[in-house]
């Protein structure tokens, strides 16, 4: 089964079995504006939730990007280097960043789900 | 994700266009104090293409308009920058920056010579949203007991209109302005207007009583030509044109002639000097600068971003980067930065630092993309 969840960061991981893809929202994309350039780790680096595990920048600024949980990267989205525009037009689908095998499925609990990033995107007006 | 954008949390200013940017869906943000639209629907990199290719508008009611009137305004104006005020013509315009007595860069402006009077100057000022209060205090400090009056001109809000067809859109709400010389004023009713700008491109600026500017916005906007550009696009096209944001590129501790301004300094006042600086100034164009402000072009997608360091191929640190992206218009990454004098050269390779890699880069001539000012 396929699962998205959100962080307050507004990163979202979507979880199938034990593996976690992980990007940025529509709403994280947009905040942002054109992305031009996406910096991705090594595959077999291992982040604890919260590191940082990758850098989106766009025309103005580079932003980072947190592991939502803590696992290690089997795969990155290599398409992005030649078409960092895909995280504009396509942030849950082509615009990945990175995919990593969980270390602990438990710490998906503390995220948000669809409705419930929907509502909190609502607090920020 | 974070960003690194610093947000003020204190009220903000807003020009008289704010109604318009909001209503336009712009992203507001804080900018120098102003609530300002960063960017608008199409989003930075179309904002800027367009302003390339047809009309861009900006509101940049933020910046300062500063009138100065009275005997002797020149000679008093002449003291604090190094430009040739008295040597232009009437209508015309310099870019000068205000100089500490150290020779750094206070502010940068725009400085306008009014018809006047015979024995009475009249200068018109646009200086930076940022540097706004302290360029009003220096000039009323230097000024004081001169008999030189000083107006801020804070009831009139300032757009400007760039790209190759400004021309034919202005023209024909303001006939006459398409016979304007590059860097030259004309009033048209209660507008001032420029032919000069911030993009490289041909353009104007128009300052409009506060009162009139919506529906001078509105009409422009309802042109096909023309749309909306907000700060983000503006940064990215003036950093293509090589052209200083003060603050980043320029600074109290930076010389004009460090910052490859020397252009600006009059022939008159490099003899004579006789300005706040001179000292520094005309030393340092005697025996050159220690550092100078360059261009690099990056070989790779990675942008560098100010603050980043500038190394040797061999990894010695030489200077640092002060502005730096994505280039909409050639799709490379460029900065400006200052490196130590010997490293300045055109086609010296360079490296910049960023999160631990060395980017491979070399030093290139600005401006990055062609001026297309008309001459």
């Amino acid at each position: 089964m396929t699962d998205v969840r959100y962080t307050k960061d507004h990163e979202y991981i979507r979880i199938t079995g034990d593996i976690g893809e992980i990007g940025i929202s529509d709403y994280a994309q947009k905040q942002l504006g054109d992305v031009v350039f996406v910096e991705l780790p090594q595959i077999g680096a291992s982040f604890g939730k919260g590191d940082q595990a990758a850098v989106v920048e766009s025309v103005k600024a580079a932003s980072e990007v947190y592991a939502p949980v803590s696992g290690e990267v089997v795969e990155v989205n290599s398409g992005l280097e030649a078409a960092p525009a895909s995280v504009n037009e396509d942030p849950l689908g082509k615009g990945w960043f990175l995919k990593i095998r969980l270390a602990d499925s438990g710490e998906l609990d503390a995220l948000m789900d669809e409705p419930a990033y929907r509502d909190f995107l609502k607090t920020l007006g | 994700m974070s960003q690194s954008e610093s947000l003020s949390n204190s009220v903000l200013n807003v020009t008289p266009l704010h109604a318009l940017h909001v209503r336009l869906g712009a992203r507001m943000a804080g900018f120098a104090g102003w609530d300002m639209p960063i960017q608008y629907a199409d989003g930075l990199i179309a904002e800027h293409l367009w302003t390339r290719r047809s009309a861009g508008l900006f509101d940049v009611s933020h910046m300062g308009q500063i009138l100065l009137e009275g005997p002797g305004a020149i000679a008093a104006l002449e003291r604090l920058i190094a430009a040739d005020i008295a040597g232009l013509g009437e209508n015309r315009i310099r870019y000068a920056q205000f100089l500490t007595h150290d020779g750094g860069i206070i502010d940068d402006l725009m400085v306008t010579r009014l018809p006047a009077a015979i024995g009475i100057d009249r200068l018109f000022l646009v200086v930076n949203a940022g540097r706004k209060a302290v360029d009003v205090a220096h000039l009323a400090q230097s000024l004081a007991g001169s008999g030189v009056n000083m107006q801020v001109l804070d009831d009139r809000a300032l757009i400007a209109l760039q790209g190759p067809r400004a021309i034919d859109v202005l023209k024909d709400r303001l006939p006459g302005v398409e016979n304007m010389a590059f860097m030259s004023f004309m009033t048209i009713g209660e507008a001032l207007i420029t032919r000069s700008g911030y993009t490289g491109e041909d353009g104007y600026e128009i300052s409009l009583p506060a009162s009139q500017i919506d529906a001078f916005a509105d009409d422009l906007l309802n042109d096909e030509r023309v749309k909306p550009v907000g700060l983000g696009a503006r940064d990215s096209l003036r950093l293509e044109a090589g052209l200083c944001l003060y603050g980043h590129d320029i600074d109290e501790t930076t010389s004009p002639v460090e910052a490859a301004l020397a252009w600006s300094i009059g022939k008159r006042r490099r003899i004579e000097g006789g300005f706040a600086g001179a000292d520094r100034i005309q030393r340092e164009l005697r025996e050159g600068p220690a550092r100078k402000r360059i261009g690099l072009l990056l070989e790779g997608r990675q942008p560098a971003r100010e603050g980043a360091q500038i190394a040797t191929p061999d990894g010695q640190i030489v200077g640092a980067v002060t502005s730096g992206s994505f280039s909409p218009s050639t799709e490379r990454c460029i900065a400006m930065g200052y490196v130590a004098a010997a490293f300045a050269r055109a086609d010296t390779p360079l490296n910049v630092l960023v999160r631990g890699k060395a980017l491979p880069a070399r030093v290139v001539s600005m401006p990055f993309v062609p001026h297309t000012y008309i001459r």
